[in-house]
C-alpha cells in the first residue's frame, strides 16, 4: 500500500507587512487559517489535526507558542504539532502535514506557518549574545553574502544579475495583493543604485522583515476528489539536512539541496525539470540565490543559472520558467512562514488561483525552502493532475 | 498500518551537566543507540529530533546538535520544538508512508543554565499571564488545590506517589532524586508552592535520549525482542486555565482511547508527570487500574528532563518489556501548563 | 592539561512589543479606564479575560460585556519568595478568580501576607494601579474584599477614548552559558595565542573552532591539533551596515571566511590592515593578535586577519578567480 494521495484544497495568507499592528498573534494566525478553511469549504470542526511551523521562539518571546495558540486553532481535543527547522521550517511543516495524510493517520490537516517579527527585532533574535566571542556578521546577509560572492566568481556572472532578480521579484509582487513590498515606482536603476549593505549585496537585493502567516488545508484522495473547487495534488515532498561546516562542503550548491531535489523530482516522475515545471516558488532571501538555486535544483547547468535570469526565462511576463511570481521572499519575509508561502504559492498556481500573478495553464509547480547555514531543505511538487 | 518497533534506546539524566555543550552531551547517546543495533546514520531512513531554544537560551540549538548524527552525506531529517515523544510520533508517521524501515529519534534539554520555573512562564498567554511571571510550580499549585479540594485526591495519596517514585528511583541509575522517604516524612515537608511540597515536584534534570525505530522484520533482525508501538495518539486541551477542568485531562483521555490503552491488560506505565498531582490526574485519565506498575523508573518526578522526559518514558517501557519485565505498557508524554498536551502510546513485546 | 570548562552569565533581554488586536486591546483599554470586560461566548456565558475566539470551538467572539471588580477565589497557590521578574513588591498568592458576572476565572495574584490568609471561595476585589496604561499589571492584584469600591473610575465610554493597540511585555532571563569542553579548550589556547582545532578520527578532517564532534563521522573527535595562525580568504563580503553589538566596528569592513592551513573548514573573521576593496578570494592572511598584556580567554584575542603578501591560494572550484577578483577590485575602486 503506497502513500495516500494528498490534495491541497485550501490556501490562506495574511497581508504581509512590517508590522501587522491590527492583530494579535492569534489574530494573525486565524486570519490565514480562516481563509484557508474558507477556500477549502471547511470549518474548524472538519480539521483532524494542526501542524504548525515557525522559526525561533525568541522572535516573539513566547516559548513553544503552539501551546498558547492551540485553542485559537481549534485544537482542543485535537492533535497539534510544532515543527522548527530554521528558515526552511515553512516548507518542512507542509511536508510533515502532507505525511500525516500520506500515512493515512489523518484525513484532513490544517497546516500553518507564521512569524510576527515586529514583536522583537530579527537582528536581535538571530544573533543572541554569546559569551567569549563576538559577532563579525551583521545578520543573515553577513553570513550569506560571501557565499554569493563565491558563486559570482565560480560562474563569472555579470555583476548586475542580482539586481535583475530583485527588480523582477518586486515587479511580480505588484501583482500579489498579499505581498509586503509594493514598490510601484521602483526602477531597475534604483535597484542598482541602492546602497551596498553586504557588498556584493545591495539593500534592494535583500528581503524585508515581515509579519505574516500562511495556511493550507490538506486532505486525502477522497477529500480531494470530492472537493468542489480547484485542487493541487502533492506529487512529491522531501526534506534533507546536512552539517553546515565540514571539509569539502559545497556552500554554493549544498549536497542536501541537490539530493532533496533529486528525491522530489523522482517522486513526481519528472525527468526534464525545466520543461516539465511550469512555475517555481523558491526561497530567495537574497537576489543571487535565484541563479544559485536554479543550478542546484537542476533547472540550469552549473554555472549557467544566471543566463536564465539574464534571458528573462524566470519572469512571469513571457518566461518559460517563471520564478517567484508572488514576489518571493524578496517581497515578503515572515521568516517562519516564508517556506510555506512558497509551497502555497506553488499550489495556487496549479489550482489556477494565483490571480494576477497566475502563470497561464500551469499544471505542475515547484515549492522550495532552505534554512540554517543553507543546510536544511524542504521541497514539494504539486500538480493539477492526480 | 505498518508495525513499528523500538529497537534500541540510550539516555542520560543528571541534575546538572554543566561542562558539556548540547552536542557533546548527545554524541555518546547517539552513538550508543545506533551502535546497539549495529546501524550507522546512513542506515536511517528518517531522523527527527526535539529540543527548545528557550531552555538554554540559545537560538537554533538544534542546528549545532545535528552534527552529532553525522549528517554527511545529507540525511532526511526534521525537528520539532517539542518533547522528543513528538519527534518519535513524526518518525512513526514517516515510517508509515515512506519506503523506509528505520528511523532515528533523539531529544535533549538542559534546564540548569536557566531557571526552569521562571522560563516556563514564557509559555503562558503572552498578554494576560506571561507578563505576571507566575512560576511553573505556582501554576501547577492552582490545579493541585482544585484536585485536592474536589476530593479526587488527598495529600496522603500525593505523598504515596512521591514515596513510590523515590523508592523506584533507587534502582534507576538515571534518576536524580532517588533517596527514599516515607509518606510521613514527605507529608512533614514544608510546602514549596502551597499545596505542593518539594517531593511533589519533579526533580529538574539535564539530559537527553536517543532511540532507533524499525519496522516489521527489520526490527526483528535488529534486536531480540522489539517493542512494538501498537497505538499512538496525541491531543491538546485548552491553554487558558480558566477554560478547562484542571482536575482531569480530557486530551489524555482521548489519546488513551485512540491509542488503545483500554483495549487490553496493561502491565506497566511510564507517565511524564512533572508533579505528583499530574500523575494522579493521568492515572485516572488513562484508566490505569491498581494492577498497573506506574512509573517503575520513578518517572519524571525522579528526573524531569525537559524536552526528553516523554521520549525517556518510551525508552523506560522499551527496556523493561525488552528484558521481559512485562508485555504491554503505556508510554506518555506531556507539554504545556497543567498537562495541556498529552501523547499516549501502547507498547507491546513480540 | 584540561582546565575547568568555561561558564559565563548570559542575559537574554528584550522589551517585546505586542500588538493586541481588537479583543485583547479592548480589554486592556478597559483596564486603563478602570473597567473589566469579558466576552460573551456562543452559549451565552461570559469569559474573562476575553479571547477573540472560543476556546471550545475556535469560533470568533467579539461581544464585550462589563463584569464586576470583585469575585471569588476558585483556586489558589502560594508562590513562595518573589521571583525576580514578577511585577509585585512582595511574595504573592496566585489565584484563579471568577469575577462577578463572569463564568470563567482569571489568573492573577492576590496580595496577602501569607497563605494563611487565603482560602478557596474567599471574596476578593481588584486593587488598581494608580497610573494605568492598558496592561494586565494595571491590576496590581486582588485583595480580600473590604467593601470599599475598588475602582475610582466613573463610567467611561470606551469608544470615546484612545484604544490600546499594543503592549510592552519585556522578557529578561538569566542563564549560565557554557561553550562546552572542546570550545573551552580552544578559548584557553587563545590566551596563549594558539589556535587549536579537533581532528576526526575516521576521516582526518580538522575542524576549527573545535566542537568536539565530527559531523562527517557522527562521532566525538579524538584529537586536538595546533593550527598555524595563517590561512586564506575562502570568500568575503564588505559590510557597509553597522552591527548593533559591535559599535567598535566602523563600516565598511571586510568579513571573510578564513581557512587556516591544515583546517578542513573555514570560520568567520575580519580582514584588517588593508582596504576592504583590495581583499581577494584566495588572499593569504595571518592573524592579528591583541597585545600580549591584553590577552584574555576569548576568541576576541584575534582582532582580525591581515594580508601576508604571499601569492594567492588557488581555489580549485573557481576557474576564473583572477578575473572575478579583478572585477571586484575595479568596481570597488571606481
Amino acid at each position: 500500500m503506497g502513500k495516500e494521495r494528498t490534495a491541497v484544497i485550501g490556501v490562506g495568507q495574511t497581508k504581509y507587512a512590517s508590522t501587522r499592528g491590527d492583530v494579535s498573534m492569534a489574530g494573525l494566525l486565524r486570519e490565514a487559517a480562516q481563509r484557508a478553511l474558507d477556500s477549502a469549504h471547511k470549518t474548524w470542526s472538519d480539521v483532524d489535526a494542526v501542524v504548525m511551523g515557525k522559526a525561533p521562539d525568541f522572535f516573539e518571546g513566547v516559548m513553544m507558542p503552539e501551546i498558547y495558540l492551540a485553542e485559537a486553532l481549534g485544537c482542543v481535543g485535537k492533535p497539534i504539532m510544532r515543527v522548527h527547522t530554521a528558515g526552511s521550517v515553512g516548507g518542512s511543516t507542509a511536508c510533515v502535514a502532507a505525511s500525516m495524510v500520506q500515512s493515512r493517520v489523518h484525513s484532513t490537516v490544517l497546516t500553518i506557518a507564521w512569524e510576527k517579527q515586529s514583536e522583537s527585532n530579527a537582528m536581535w533574535a538571530l544573533s543572541l549574545p554569546q559569551p567569549f566571542t563576538t559577532s563579525v556578521n551583521a545578520g543573515a546577509g553577513g553570513y550569506f553574502s560571501p557565499i554569493m560572492r563565491r558563486y559570482m566568481a565560480m560562474s563569472d556572472a555579470p555583476e548586475l544579475i542580482g539586481c535583475l532578480v530583485a527588480f523582477k521579484d518586486r515587479q511580480h509582487a505588484l501583482k500579489n495583493p498579499y505581498a509586503h513590498l509594493h514598490q510601484h515606482d521602483l526602477t531597475f536603476e534604483q535597484v542598482v543604485e541602492s546602497p551596498m549593505l553586504w557588498d556584493p549585496i545591495r539593500y534592494s537585493e535583500t528581503c524585508p522583515s515581515s509579519d505574516g502567516a500562511c495556511a493550507m488545508v490538506l486532505t486525502d484522495e477522497a477529500g480531494g476528489d470530492a472537493h468542489d473547487g480547484p485542487v493541487a495534488w502533492v506529487a512529491g515532498a522531501a526534506m534533507r539536512s546536512e552539517s553546515n561546516s565540514y571539509g569539502g562542503r559545497n556552500m554554493v550548491s549544498p549536497a542536501a539541496s541537490e539530493q532533496c531535489a533529486d528525491d522530489v523530482f523522482a517522486q513526481a516522475g519528472i525527468h526534464d525539470r525545466r520543461a516539465e515545471i511550469d512555475a517555481v516558488e523558491m526561497y530567495v532571501p537574497f537576489s543571487w540565490y535565484e541563479p544559485m538555486w536554479l543550478e542546484s535544483l537542476g533547472f540550469a547547468e552549473k554555472g549557467k543559472g544566471w543566463q536564465l535570469v539574464e534571458s528573462g526565462a524566470t519572469t512571469l511576463d513571457g518566461g518559460d520558467l517563471p520564478v517567484n511570481c508572488s514576489g518571493g521572499v524578496l517581497s515578503s519575509n515572515a521568516i517562519g512562514a516564508s517556506g510555506m508561502i512558497r509551497f502555497a504559492e506553488a499550489a495556487l498556481q496549479v489550482m489556477g488561483e494565483a490571480g494576477e500573478h497566475q502563470v497561464d495553464g500551469a499544471r505542475t509547480a515547484f515549492g522550495h525552502a532552505y534554512g540554517g547555514g543553507a543546510q536544511y531543505f524542504a521541497m514539494w511538487i504539486v500538480s493539477k493532475d492526480k | 498500518m505498518k508495525d513499528v518497533a523500538i529497537v534500541s534506546f540510550a539516555q542520560r539524566q543528571e541534575a546538572q551537566i554543566p561542562d558539556e555543550s548540547e552536542v557533546e552531551m548527545m554524541i555518546p547517546l547517539m552513538e550508543k543507540a545506533k551502535g546497539a543495533v549495529g546501524l550507522s546514520q546512513q542506515d536511517m531512513g528518517f531522523t527527527c529530533s526535539g529540543s527548545s531554544d528557550f531552555l538554554a537560551g540559545q537560538a537554533f540549538s538544534f542546528v549545532m546538535t545535528i552534527d552529532g548524527t553525522g549528517p554527511v552525506p545529507p540525511i532526511s531529517e526534521s525537528h520539532v520544538e517539542q518533547d522528543g515523544a513528538w519527534a518519535l510520533y513524526e518518525a512513526w508517521v514517516k515510517l508509515q508512508c515512506e519506503d523506509i524501515d528505520t528511523a532515528f529519534v533523539y531529544s535533549y534539554g538542559k534546564s540548569s543554565p536557566g531557571s526552569l520555573r521562571d522560563v516556563l512562564a514564557t509559555q503562558m498567554d503572552p498578554y494576560y499571564v506571561a507578563p505576571l511571571w507566575p512560576d511553573a510550580y505556582a501554576v501547577e499549585g492552582l490545579a493541585a488545590r482544585m484536585l485536592l479540594e474536589s476530593g479526587k485526591v488527598s495529600e496522603q495519596r500525593l505523598a504515596e506517589i512521591a514515596c513510590r517514585s523515590r523508592l523506584n528511583a533507587a534502582t534507576n541509575p538515571h534518576a536524580v532524586r532517588n533517596e527514599k522517604k516515607s509518606v510521613e516524612e514527605i507529608l512533614a515537608e514544608p510546602y514549596l508552592a502551597d499545596p505542593l511540597r518539594p517531593s511533589d515536584i519533579g526533580a529538574i534534570a539535564d539530559g537527553g535520549a536517543a532511540m532507533v525505530l524499525a519496522t516489521g522484520d527489520r526490527a526483528r533482525s535488529l534486536c531480540e525482542r522489539p517493542v512494538w508501538i501498537r497505538g499512538i495518539d496525541h491531543r491538546s486541551d485548552a491553554h487558558t486555565l480558566g477554560a478547562r477542568d484542571l482536575t482531569s485531562a480530557m486530551s489524555a483521555t482521548i489519546a488513551a482511547e485512540k491509542s488503545g490503552v483500554r483495549a487490553d491488560r496493561i502491565d506497566l506505565a511510564e507517565l511524564a508527570a512533572p508533579f505528583t498531582t499530574s500523575e494522579a490526574v493521568l492515572t485516572e485519565a488513562l484508566g490505569l487500574g491498581d494492577s498497573v506498575d506506574v512509573n517503575p523508573s520513578g518517572g519524571a518526578l525522579a528526573a524531569n528532563t525537559m524536552m526528553a522526559a516523554g521520549l525517556i518514558r518510551f525508552g523506560e517501557i522499551f527496556e523493561r518489556i525488552a528484558r521481559g519485565d512485562g508485555d504491554r505498557g503505556v508510554a506518555h508524554a506531556a507539554s504545556g501548563p497543567c498537562l495541556q498536551q498529552n501523547l499516549v502510546a501502547v507498547l507491546e513485546g513480540e | 592539561m584540561p582546565e575547568e570548562v568555561l561558564q559565563a552569565p548570559l542575559v537574554l533581554e528584550y522589551p517585546f512589543t505586542r500588538t493586541t488586536g481588537p479583543v485583547v486591546g479592548r480589554f486592556l483599554t478597559g483596564l486603563r479606564e478602570g473597567v473589566v470586560l469579558g466576552v460573551r461566548r456562543s452559549d451565552g456565558t461570559v469569559m474573562c479575560p476575553p479571547l477573540e475566539y472560543d476556546p471550545a470551538d475556535a469560533l470568533p467572539l467579539g461581544e464585550m460585556v462589563e463584569v464586576g471588580q470583585s469575585g471569588e477565589v476558585v483556586s489558589w497557590s502560594w508562590g513562595g519568595p518573589r521571583r525576580e521578574q514578577q511585577p509585585f513588591d512582595q511574595p504573592v498568592a496566585w489565584a484563579l478568580v471568577q469575577l462577578d458576572g463572569a463564568d470563567t476565572p482569571m489568573l492573577h495574584a492576590v496580595l496577602v501576607d501569607g497563605p494563611e490568609q487565603m482560602s478557596t471561595g474567599m471574596r476578593v476585589q481588584i486593587e488598581w494601579r494608580d497610573e494605568r496604561e492598558g496592561h494586565i499589571t494595571d491590576i496590581c492584584g486582588f485583595v480580600p474584599e473590604n467593601g470599599e469600591a475598588g475602582s475610582q473610575a466613573a463610567a467611561v465610554d470606551l469608544d470615546s477614548v484612545e484604544a490600546v493597540q499594543s503592549v510592552r511585555t519585556p522578557i529578561r532571563l538569566n542563564y549560565s552559558y557554557t561553550p562546552g569542553r572542546a570550545l573551552s579548550e580552544y578559548l584557553y589556547a587563545m590566551r596563549e595565542k594558539r589556535i587549536i582545532g579537533d581532528r576526526c578520527g575516521d576521516t582526518g578532517q580538522v575542524f576549527v573552532p573545535p566542537r568536539g564532534v565530527s559531523p562527517v563521522a557522527g562521532k566525538a573527535t579524538t584529537e586536538t591539533v595546533d593550527l598555524p595562525d595563517v590561512g586564506y580568504v575562502e570568500s568575503f563580503n564588505i559590510t557597509r551596515v553597522p552591527i548593533a553589538t559591535r559599535p567598535d566596528l566602523h563600516p565598511p569592513y571586510c568579513s571573510a571566511w578564513i581557512v587556516l592551513d591544515g583546517a578542513s573548514v573555514g570560520f568567520m573573521g575580519l580582514v584588517v590592515n588593508c582596504e576592504p576593496e583590495s581583499v581577494r578570494l584566495g588572499m593569504r592572511v595571518r592573524a592579528v593578535w591583541k597585545p600580549d598584556d591584553e590577552l584574555e580567554i576569548s576568541a576576541t584575542n584575534i582582532l582580525g586577519w591581515e594580508p601576508t603578501g604571499e601569492p594567492d591560494e588557488v581555489i580549485a572550484d573557481i576557474e576564473r578567480i583572477g578575473r572575478a577578483g579583478t572585477q571586484q577590485t575595479q568596481r570597488g575602486a571606481s
